[in-house]
């Protein structure tokens, strides 16, 4: 009774290039792949001040990516950040390693930088890291230099 | 003085009439949504419509696509090398394209390509007469040519966004890293660590789906109300065009505003 017609073929090929576009742009674009909760293993670290940093951004140990920050919340018992990042079970690290806030370029966007320790033993989902360095604000570092300007400018004047 | 009393009395008919046809309206896109169900179940009409609609407006949405993709890439790549951070091209290209350009510019091309079509071809269904001999029939001109026509239209109009986003990141592709020089790596590296499956993508999908309703229930509509004569015919072909357009820009902003207000 259905007959089979030239339309047919062509609907079913626009179909077929329109959901492939739509692919292409959730895995290829959007990266949905990557870092499937399944495969990831939970680290919590504490800092005193975590300048610009947002969920989602990249967590990157020697310049490669190994996680993501899924979690930022606000201790009220210690009024410090906690950060909780999802590391890539491929990667794991002593359970020494350190965490520093830094800056990607000038202006670009800040991330967290792993530094790995000497401990034999590995970190565990939940585990907290001890070492950590918070962001760097900018105008903290401004009010430290021009204290350290001031503190030093007598001494300039008595040497002339 | 009785002037003044017919400018105001015209206003007054002008304003009563645009009521009147706003109300029909609804209840028109009512009566279309009720008797989707024939489009559904004899989906050969809908399948139809599909090719008229999706299939023939591949050309111009691939093409436009990766004009505007690659003039994207050129404008781009001008500003970001200013601030040194031309690797950020493909976040650009990506972001403008998804979020905003892909869904709007092909709604826009979609009305003028299809919308346009679809209006003069049931107008002209009803200038020769040929809904009221279906109406003799007993089978209703809303299930059996405004349905599958508004279905074809709906369902082809996210496809095509996507296509022409797909494509514009490929014309941004192609003059960014091919031609300019930009890193490969970084291009598509800094993409997608910006663009968010459920924030960027979903969103833009979910604009072109209200961007299609919009546009194929106008022409419809302007269609099956056109005054049933060449002039009347034509009228309706172009205030599908204009009201389309129009709706698209109005909704993208209502849309937008809801959808990125936390950015």
């Amino acid at each position: 009774m259905m007959k089979r017609s030239t339309i047919d073929l062509w609907v079913g090929v626009f179909v077929a290039i329109g959901l492939g576009a739509l692919l292409f742009l959730s895995l290829k674009v959007a990266n949905l792949t990557s870092l499937d909760a399944s495969d990831v293993y939970q680290v919590k670290a504490r800092f005193d001040n975590i300048g610009g940093l947002k969920v989602r951004a990249p967590v990157k140990s020697a310049g490669v990516v190994v996680g993501r920050i899924s979690e930022i919340r606000f201790l009220t018992d210690v009024y410090e950040a906690e950060v909780v990042m999802s590391i890539d079970a491929r990667y794991p690290f002593p359970r020494d390693t350190s965490a520093k806030i830094l800056t990607s370029g000038l202006l670009g966007d800040q991330y967290i930088g792993l530094t790995a320790g000497g401990d034999s033993a590995h970190l565990k989902s939940g585990d907290t890291l001890k070492l950590t360095q918070s962001a760097i604000v900018l105008e903290n570092l401004i009010g430290q230099f021009l204290y350290s300007k001031a503190a030093e400018g007598p001494d300039n004047a008595d040497k002339k | 003085m009785t002037r003044v009393l017919a400018l105001v009395s015209e206003l007054g008919a002008r304003v009563t009439s645009l009521i009147w046809r706003l109300g029909y309206a609804a209840r028109f896109f009512w009566a279309t949504l009720r008797h989707s169900g024939t489009a559904f179940r004899r989906f050969h009409l809908t399948v139809r419509e599909l090719y008229f609609a999706g299939v023939l407006s591949l050309i111009i949405i691939v093409v436009s696509g990766l004009f505007v993709g690659m003039v994207l890439g050129l404008q781009g790549y001008d500003t970001l090398a200013r601030y040194g951070s031309s690797e950020a091209l493909g976040v650009l290209v990506a972001l403008s394209l998804v979020r905003e350009l892909g869904p709007v510019v092909a709604a826009l091309l979609f009305a003028s390509r299809a919308g346009s079509a679809i209006t003069a071809e049931i107008g002209l269904m009803k200038a020769t007469e040929q809904l009221d001999a279906m109406e003799m029939m007993a089978v209703d001109p809303v299930a059996r040519v405004v349905a599958p026509r508004f279905w074809g239209g709906v369902l082809s109009m996210p496809l095509l966004a996507a296509l022409f986003s797909a494509m514009g990141i490929f014309g941004g592709y192609l003059v960014g890293v091919v031609l300019i020089g930009v890193d490969v790596g970084q291009f598509w590296s800094q993409m997608q660590a910006a663009v968010d499956f459920r924030e960027d993508v979903v969103n833009g999908v979910i604009k072109s789906v209200v961007f299609g309703v919009a546009v194929t229930g106008i022409a419809v509509f302007e269609g099956y109300d056109a005054p049933p004569t060449a002039e009347g015919v034509s009228g309706a072909t172009t205030r599908t065009v204009v009201t389309s357009s129009l709706a698209v820009l109005a909704l993208d902003f209502v849309l937008t505003a809801f959808m990125f207000r936390g950015i």
